[in-house]
């Protein structure tokens, strides 16, 4: 196990082996493994219910597993013990696993209380200590990127869904992740909106960024990944490059489900 | 007795009342927020105890609970009655407030959707930064309202105080009342309460105001 772990996955950012989670009796994950390289997107894409959300909870440390093993690069976040139950790493090893990572939510949860600027910017000046003209300088040119930058000093409130998300992306992109994860990040918006986030992302994938997202958008999936993961009952059911599970898929239960899709 | 002659008769009482409430709000405000963790503790004991703390300081007469910090001593362990007067009544105040506000911080910081801590959580916030820069901010714009309410009902509570014969304004306008047979004493106390809490709500108003900013 120890070896496989090292070395010969330089490039492997994240990566989860034999993910047990249960909610109170109902098994959400029976034994998942995902691992994500450098520059991959992978898409995870699954009815409601399929564990795909949980699993993002799971990879961010929002929800524990009860067996299993995540590492980021070479932090163990956490790892069976000898009797097969997942235990955490210490607070220290914790931390150092978190800044590899970012998150955007399906329902944004900007500050509300702090301006566009100050939500993208706090982060890196009262976690990682940046300096203040630095973080600002950063935070304005990721606010370009997302086409706001005259939403500087407006409140999360006073914007559309699609502004909320886009600042998100932002925020998430100021701690400087090595992967970012999106948890049906348009799920919340009006149809109209999803276009100006998904470009967002699409834009990030053609800079190489990691990222993992679980979504409902099929022709996004489709187009912007390089492996899509189809999830159904807590297992994966299938994967692979995006064309050969939308085009060919190979198991009854995704074409089923891709054929819900296109009705 | 002119009527210049009641309300300086009167004055002290009014300076009585207003030193009541201020350390009320003092001391309870604080000792909420403490009452409010012990509340959520996840010891139970602690938790239950608080419970039935809570329950008792609101569901007895503030007037019953001043009696019982004042006479308490002396019945338990026969103690002199006297000389702590004004801080049985200090004590009783703040105990009694700090268990309603309790319940305002609780409801407040339930409010506040799970979103928020997620999001600090996963930026990685430590605790003690999320909840002083994320949480609070948001529970005090939410429970402004509710405080208000209990700091008003409080300026009217003072008069409460008369029942362990501390002379506040309500007890001097009674004696001045009966001893001059005059309506006048009843007239200049309600005025002063009156006056009281408008600047109250005035003032908290303020407060709300500063809080809108991100509506």
């Amino acid at each position: 196990m120890t070896e496989e772990r090292r070395s010969n996955y330089d490039d492997i950012l994240f990566r989860m082996d034999h993910i047990q989670k249960s909610f109170g009796g109902t098994e959400v994950l029976k034994d998942i493994s995902v691992s994500v390289r450098a520059g991959e997107v992978v898409s995870i894409i699954g009815p409601s219910g399929s564990g795909k959300s949980t699993l993002l909870r799971c990879a961010t440390f929002l929800e524990t597993i009860d067996a299993g093993t995540i590492c980021y690069r070479d932090v163990i976040a956490a790892q069976n013990d000898s009797s097969g139950k997942a235990v955490y790493a210490g607070p220290a090893d914790i931390r150092k696993a978190k800044k590899q990572f970012g998150l955007v939510f399906q329902q944004f949860n900007l500050f509300p209380h702090f301006s566009v600027l100050k939500n993208i910017m706090d982060a890196p000046v009262s976690i990682q200590k940046q300096p203040k003209e630095t973080a600002r300088a950063k935070a304005m040119e990721l606010l370009r990127k997302m086409g706001l930058e005259d939403k500087a000093d407006a409140y999360p409130k006073q914007l559309s869904g699609g502004q909320q998300q886009r600042v998100a992306i932002a925020r998430a992109l100021a701690m400087e992740p090595d992967i970012l994860f999106f948890d049906e990040p348009t799920s919340a918006l009006d149809p109209e909106l999803t276009g100006e986030v998904l470009k967002v992302i699409r834009l990030l994938a053609e800079e190489k960024m990691t990222m993992v997202i679980v979504t409902h958008e099929m022709p996004f999936a489709r187009a912007v990944s390089n492996r899509v993961i189809f999830m159904d009952g807590g297992v994966i059911v299938e994967q692979g490059d995006p064309e050969k599970v939308f085009g060919a898929p190979e198991q009854e239960r995704t074409r089923q489900f891709l054929r819900n899709y296109q009705q | 007795m002119t009527l210049s002659t009641m309300f300086l008769t009167m004055l002290p009482g009014m300076l009585r009342t207003i030193a009541i409430f201020v350390l009320t709000l003092v001391f309870s405000l604080p000792l909420g927020m403490v009452v409010m963790m012990l509340r959520k503790s996840r010891i139970g004991i602690v938790q239950i105890l608080t419970k039935i703390f809570i329950a008792v300081m609101r569901g007895t007469p503030l007037m019953l609970q001043l009696l019982v910090w004042y006479f308490g001593p002396y019945y338990l362990f026969r103690m002199p009655i006297g000389g702590y007067r004004f801080t049985a009544i200090i004590l009783g105040f703040s105990l009694n407030y700090a268990a309603y506000f309790a319940e305002i911080y609780r409801a407040g910081i339930e409010a506040i959707p799970v979103g928020q801590y997620e999001a600090a959580d996963v930026l990685g916030y430590s605790k003690a930064q999320t909840f002083f820069k994320i949480i609070l901010p948001q529970v005090i714009k939410t429970i402004l309202p509710a405080v208000t309410n209990e700091v008003i009902t409080l300026v009217k509570d003072t008069s409460l105080a008369f029942a362990l014969a501390y002379s506040e304004v309500f007890s001097i306008a009674k004696q001045i009342s009966s001893s001059q047979t005059s309506f006048m004493p009843f007239l200049i106390a309600g005025v002063f309460y009156f006056v009281a809490n408008y600047a109250v709500a005035f003032g908290m108003e303020a407060v709300e105001q500063m809080f809108k900013y991100y509506d």
